[in-house]
């Protein structure tokens, strides 16, 4: 299949301004992962590669880098990828009912599976830094707050 | 403030006082506020001077270790032709932690400008500020206060018509706890996986891209501005108990309490007040049964133990426990402490980064321990062995998560033990929990 190219015209544009904010070409790196998974929603193989040469990297690094950290799709995933913390400070505050709502509404029926229509995807998360308003979640690049098993019907109705 | 709460009287509004005021967000109403007056002045003083205000004030690191950020400035050698860094540390992924985000979300600008005069007073030209992927709200919203700050001149090659260079970029993290540890974010900075680096060479002989470098946390610099404007003596007379600990601190409070939120609170203020009073005690029906005061790596804390701390460095310390990052977490009586810490002790898997076989096999090996005590599958031959993994995890690795995925198994096994032992024995959850969630 032919890849097209994620660095052209705005992209391209961006990437060389973000070059200009670091001493070296290899710190430009996560931000240009973000950009690829903006414009794709993952990191494909053939990204990697493209991300490669723009930094003068080897495929196999950037292949270590983005399989390090958590947010980085290395595969498509649903049109809503859906985040929950489950960490003690939310779990203590009801993180695993609405998990389990979360995993009926969808459609999911388990963490990590992608409904069968497609459009959502649900995976645990540890932590993420908003503990006080139990419980976090993302959909997305969207943070929800205070999510529980009574509001998870209404969080989902909203969404187009 | 309590946010999102009414503030109490008894707190000490400084950090939090525009927290929920969208117009302290743009660079007008910041400004309204008084906002840039201190990087004004400082760009005045020699960064020597700054430093020494600084130091004068008492102020310590905010993101956990508590060294004293005047010292850490003054490392930094001035005049050997390197390019220096700063490195503003808004990772906050410590369970229980959730400060830095509202000082984002809120005071972004108060954030740059404590940024700069950093930069400027440890011979930077540059500051990162790494903020953690997730943090979607606090990446847009730095994001166009620095637009701000250089479309006005503040920061960029000429700050405030200076002459001076600061030039400050938000830096967007990917998603991993570890990257929290000073070394790890560097190496994260640069595009490299975020595993933390042996020390020494410590970060301001080569820190970020191999030159010297100072790592703050979000909170420490937010105080800078505030120093620097209304002097040292100030500061350090918001101090109530210990001399060593002054300012005020913003604790997040989260977990089995009636009013979650963030309090800010000036350095030794009675945590038994704290609890009852502005975070409004436990849930209705509810008992407090232990708290972990400083963020999920620090010692668990009974309840005498809690209620007689005076809420600082030196307090935590002699109440068997640490402030770290003010990261309150509480837990009532419907909790079962063996299934939190064994989903502390996954957490802590997780993120380890598998660079030290004792974190490595450790978290995962006392992680299936816990589990397997909260199923009501455990021996007591198995709170020996949590105990001496503990022991084997602690002060033998690069970093120290491995330590602090060891500190709440201790703490619990010593606080705690008729709860693990009731599991062993009774050979089932005496409260009906269940390990896996
Ligand atoms: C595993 C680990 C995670 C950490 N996470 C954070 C964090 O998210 N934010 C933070 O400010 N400090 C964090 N720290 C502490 C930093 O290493 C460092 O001490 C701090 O940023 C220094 O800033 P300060 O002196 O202003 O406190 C972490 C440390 C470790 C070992
Ligand atoms: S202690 Fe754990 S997280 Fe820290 S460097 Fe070693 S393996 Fe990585
Ligand atoms: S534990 Fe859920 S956001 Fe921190």
């Amino acid at each position: 299949e032919h890849y097209e190219p994620v660095f052209v015209g705005e992209a391209e544009r961006e990437l060389e301004e973000l070059l200009t904010h670091y001493p070296t070409k290899m710190a430009a790196l996560l931000p240009a992962l973000w950009i690829v998974q903006n414009a794709r929603g993952w990191v494909s193989e053939e990204a990697m590669t493209e991300v490669a040469e723009r930094l003068s990297l080897t495929p196999a690094y950037v292949k270590g880098v983005v399989t390090f950290y958590t947010m980085y799709h290395q595969h498509p995933v649903g049109k809503y990828f859906i985040q929950v913390c489950t960490t003690s400070p939310c779990g203590v505050c009801g993180a695993e009912d609405t998990v389990r709502a979360l995993l009926d509404q969808t459609g999911c029926g388990e963490l990590g599976a992608t409904s069968p229509d497609g459009r959502f995807t649900v995976v645990e998360a540890e932590c993420l830094g908003a503990c006080g308003f139990a419980t976090p979640i993302m959909i997305n690049e969207e943070f929800v707050e205070s999510v529980n098993k009574d509001n998870v019907t209404d969080i989902l109705s909203r969404l187009p | 403030m309590g946010f999102p709460h009414k503030p109490n009287p008894r707190e000490t509004q400084i950090l939090s006082r525009y927290f929920g005021d969208a117009e302290a967000r743009t660079l007008e109403g910041w400004k309204k506020r008084g906002g840039y007056r201190a990087l004004e002045k400082a760009l005045g003083l020699t960064p020597e001077e700054i430093v020494n205000e600084v130091k004068e004030s008492g102020l310590r690191g905010r993101g956990g270790a508590g060294f004293p950020t005047g010292m850490k400035w003054s490392f930094m050698k001035h005049g050997d032709g390197k390019p220096h860094y700063l490195c503003v540390n808004a990772d906050e992924s410590e369970p229980g932690t959730f400060k830095d985000r509202e000082i984002m979300r809120w005071t972004p600008h108060a954030l740059i400008e404590g940024a700069a005069i950093g930069a400027y007073a440890i011979g930077a030209e540059t500051a990162y500020i790494y903020i953690r992927g997730e943090f979607t709200e606090p990446l847009r919203v730095m994001g166009a206060a620095v637009k701000e700050a250089y479309a006005a001149g503040l920061v960029g090659k000429n700050a405030m018509g200076t002459g001076k260079r600061i030039d400050v970029h938000v830096h967007k993290g990917a998603g991993a706890y570890i990257c929290g540890e000073e070394t790890a974010l560097m190496n994260s900075l640069e595009g490299k996986r975020g595993n933390p680096r042996i020390k020494p060479p410590f970060p301001a002989v080569a820190g970020a891209f191999g030159m010297p470098t100072t790592i703050n946390n979000v909170e420490t610099l937010a105080a800078v501005p505030h120093i620097l404007t209304q002097g040292p003596a100030w500061y350090k007379a918001m101090s109530h108990s210990s001399p060593k600990s002054t300012g005020s601190k913003l604790f997040s409070v989260c977990g089995n309490i009636a009013k979650p939120g963030n309090y800010e609170v000036e350095m030794g203020f009675p945590f038994k007040d704290f609890l009852y009073d502005l975070c409004g005690g436990p849930p209705p029906g509810r008992k407090f049964k232990a708290v972990i005061p400083g963020g999920s790596s620090v010692p668990i804390q009974t309840m005498e133990e809690a209620e007689a701390t005076m809420m600082d460095y030196e307090g935590f310390i002699a109440q068997g426990s640490m402030l770290g990052s003010g990261g309150v977490i509480v837990f009532d009586d419907s909790q079962c402490m063996v299934k939190q810490i064994a989903r502390l002790a996954r957490f802590y898997a997780h993120e380890s980064c598998a660079q030290c076989t004792q974190c490595r096999e450790g978290t995962a090996w006392t992680t299936r321990i816990l589990e397997r005590i909260e199923a009501g599958k455990g021996t007591m031959e198995d709170l020996d062995t949590l105990l001496s993994l503990s022991k084997n995890m602690t002060g033998t690795t690069i970093c120290v998560l491995s330590d602090s995925c060891a500190t709440p198994i201790v703490s619990g096994i010593n606080k705690f033990r008729d709860e693990f032992e009731a599991h062993i024995k009774g050979k089932r959850c005496p409260m009906g929990a269940t390990a896996a969630a």
